[in-house]
């Protein structure tokens, strides 16, 4: 119990906690948009899709701030969802293949330009290898409030779209005989969350980071059907576990930050899975019990159909 | 042999071996699950790993498709439960195997050179360092017989099973009801996607396997109807960028792999934009021309219905039709002259009148449309 208590006055797990559990509350809010759009793996691509995007920041503008490579992030999250977007419009190439096919293209890119910048001589890539694979350990009191103010317009844009938003993700066509332009709301909503993936990058990394956006929400939908419930459950989960893995990975020697935030994110997934009231697999099994025993009951033979 | 030519060797082989499963891939909408794959086999290698303790022994391999064909099964597991998505249920279950992987890797592995970069980046030039020698002799690079195997067994899977994975893929009840298991042709074909995977991510990264297995198959899947010529013409462009890809990153001296990702999306973009009757131009010029046919038979219809009746004046002005169609002006004086040079409307005191040409086409697009 000390070295808990030790643990969460320390200043360095402070930040990296709070860092963690904004991102988890940030991809937690936006992610349960994602889920119920069926995006879920938009996440997986916009995150690949970052890496050349961070490299041409660094050598462009030659700096290493996050800021710069996060901008550089964006941009090339945002350049590879349009052309998902764009090819599934004009082609009959379905949304996954566009999506496999760009994310891995842009990825190749990105380790090209990467090779590039390691012949520049007085070069040092160094801080560029965290974008792929995250360190939630080299968070900085300054990315913090970088997170925080993109979380307080991201959630301050949901707040004010939310009835937008809510319309166009379970009736798209609905909204647009309303007179809303679903082309436009696709594309905030796409916005947002490119920019809540690219926040996380430096955290969880490019390959996490999908997990971190959909797991919380997946989570979450188990236990409501009410869409405001579950974006702040979502949210809830989401900061809930940033907390838990930055704790596990402080307490257990040599247990990445990352990895330690999605495995957690994930077993709250598999106890909603299994015992969400009404809904989860336990309470379907039990269901299935019980009709079998009233139709016996009732007089039905054995044999008859049960299912 | 010489290194350039064997990394070429080996990024076709690579190139057509990954090519042939991503076609049925691509065409069961599962291009996703091979990113998934890619990533848990690293699962897959650890735990073998903790049984051998030898980085070279082929029991790793062993794992990794195993884990592959368990990553599926897992996946499947979870999205039949209705409860969440298909891709939901991808998100979920890679990431996590993942973790579980990385965590063990820098838990209890991190003395041993098994690290993230090397399964997830892979890099093609120094496959020819691993020599195969049997007898004492050099027969080339190690990996050019790996990948071969590999491309053989895919060939002869695909060639063998050709028409169940085709029923299977297009019909699978159709395929359920004639006899054959959709399940078994499904895991026959996760198998080979993950044995391909493991084989290939050697070579290329595991990242990369994704690029040459959507890539090209989606590439033909803009430029052909037919299966066979699809697997064909995907085995083609696979070689194609690889070689395309190796040339680049040689003149370039950036890494191999990702520039053959690269010349993968160049080329897609290519086809993208120019393909005959399915790339952006001609979708695009068809829109077009839709939209002007559809424009026309509008204003003719439009023109039969009020012709020679007491509103026609309201109806079938020149001014009038705007208000009437909810068109621009410019643009109804724009189709009225469309219509006036194919000779179906003729002006006369600002009102627009059919011909007995036009009265006819009318009643024959009537008919197409609707006399059903």
């Amino acid at each position: 119990m000390d070295s808990v208590l030790a643990l969460f006055s320390d200043y360095t797990f402070q930040t990296v906690a709070l860092g963690s559990a904004l991102l988890g509350l940030i991809s937690g809010v936006l992610g349960s948009f994602a889920v119920l759009r069926k995006q879920s793996l938009l996440g997986d691509g916009v995150s690949h899709s970052a890496l050349p995007g961070v490299v041409m920041a660094f050598v462009l503008l030659g700096s290493k701030n996050t800021e710069v490579l996060l901008l550089g992030a964006l941009l090339s999250g945002l350049l590879a969802t349009l052309l998902i977007v764009g090819v599934v419009r004009h082609t009959r190439v379905k949304f996954d293949s566009a999506l496999a096919l760009v994310m891995s293209v842009f990825f190749g890119l990105g380790l090209v330009l990467l090779t590039y910048v390691q012949k520049i001589p007085n070069s040092n890539q160094a801080g560029l290898k965290r974008f792929i694979f995250g360190q939630a350990s080299t968070l900085l009191q300054r990315d913090i409030v970088l997170m925080t103010i993109c979380g307080l317009i991201l959630l301050a844009l949901v707040l004010l779209f939310w009835k937008e938003f809510k319309l166009f993700t379970f009736d798209a066509d609905f909204a647009q005989s309303l007179g809303f332009s679903p082309k436009k709301l696709n594309l905030l909503l796409s916005f947002m969350i490119v920019l809540a993936i690219i926040i996380g990058l430096q955290t969880v990394g490019v390959i996490l980071m999908s997990a971190m956006l959909i797991t919380p929400a997946v989570a979450a939908r188990q236990w409501t059907n009410k869409l405001w419930v579950m974006v702040t459950l979502s949210a809830l989960l989401g900061a809930v576990s940033g907390i838990a893995g930055t704790a596990a990975s402080s307490l257990v020697p040599k247990l990445p930050t990352g990895p330690a935030i999605v495995v957690c994110v994930s077993l709250i997934v598999i106890v909603s899975v299994l015992f969400s009231p009404g809904r989860g697999v336990l309470h379907r099994i039990y269901q299935q019990r019980k009709n079998r025993i009233l139709y016996r009951l009732e007089g039905g033979g054995t044999d008859a159909p049960t299912s | 042999m010489l290194p350039q030519v064997e990394i070429q060797i080996i990024a076709v082989i690579v190139a057509v071996a990954c090519a042939l499963p991503g076609t049925f891939l691509v065409l069961r909408k599962m291009s996703m699950m091979s990113d998934s794959i890619t990533h848990t086999i690293l699962l897959g290698i650890v735990l073998a790993f903790f049984v051998t303790h030898d980085l070279s022994s082929p029991l790793l391999i062993a794992g990794a498709a195993l884990m592959g064909v368990v990553t599926v099964w897992l996946t499947e597991m979870l999205s039949r439960t209705r409860l969440l998505a298909e891709d939901a249920a991808i998100g979920v279950v890679f990431p996590l195997l993942f973790s579980i992987a990385i965590i063990l890797i820098t838990r209890y592995a991190g003395s041993v050179h098994l690290d993230t970069d090397s399964v997830l980046l892979g890099e093609l030039a120094f496959a020819p360092f691993d020599r195969m020698i049997i007898g004492g002799t050099d027969i080339g690079a190690k990996a050019i017989y790996t990948t071969g195997i590999l491309l053989l067994i895919n060939l002869a899977a695909i060639i063998i099973f050709f028409k169940e994975l085709k029923v299977a893929t297009f019909d699978p009840m159709l395929a359920a009801v004639l006899g054959f298991s959709p399940a078994l042709v499904h895991y026959g074909l996760m198998t080979l996607v993950s044995l391909t995977t493991v084989g290939a991510f050697q070579a290329v990264g595991s990242v990369l396997v994704v690029a040459f297995m959507i890539g090209p198959p989606v590439t033909a899947y803009l430029l052909t109807d037919n299966l066979k010529h699809m697997l064909i013409l995907s085995g083609i462009i696979g070689a194609v960028n690889g070689i395309l890809g190796y040339q680049a990153a040689a003149l370039l001296d950036v890494s191999i792999a990702g520039s053959m990702a690269v010349v993968t999306g160049l080329v897609f973009l290519l086809v993208f934009v120019f393909a005959p009757h399915r790339g952006l131009i001609s979708s695009l010029l068809r829109r077009r021309k839709q939209k002007l046919e559809f424009a026309k038979m509008t204003l003719l219809f439009h023109l039969y219905n009020h012709a020679d009746s007491e509103e026609e004046a309201s109806e079938c002005g020149v001014d009038t039709i705007p208000a009437q169609l909810h068109w621009e002006s410019a643009y109804t004086v724009k189709m009225i002259r469309f219509l006036e040079r194919d000779g179906y409307v003729q002006l006369l005191d600002g009102l627009a009148k059919l011909t007995e040409n036009g009265r006819n086409a009318s009643i024959q697009n009537y008919n197409a449309l609707f006399s059903r």
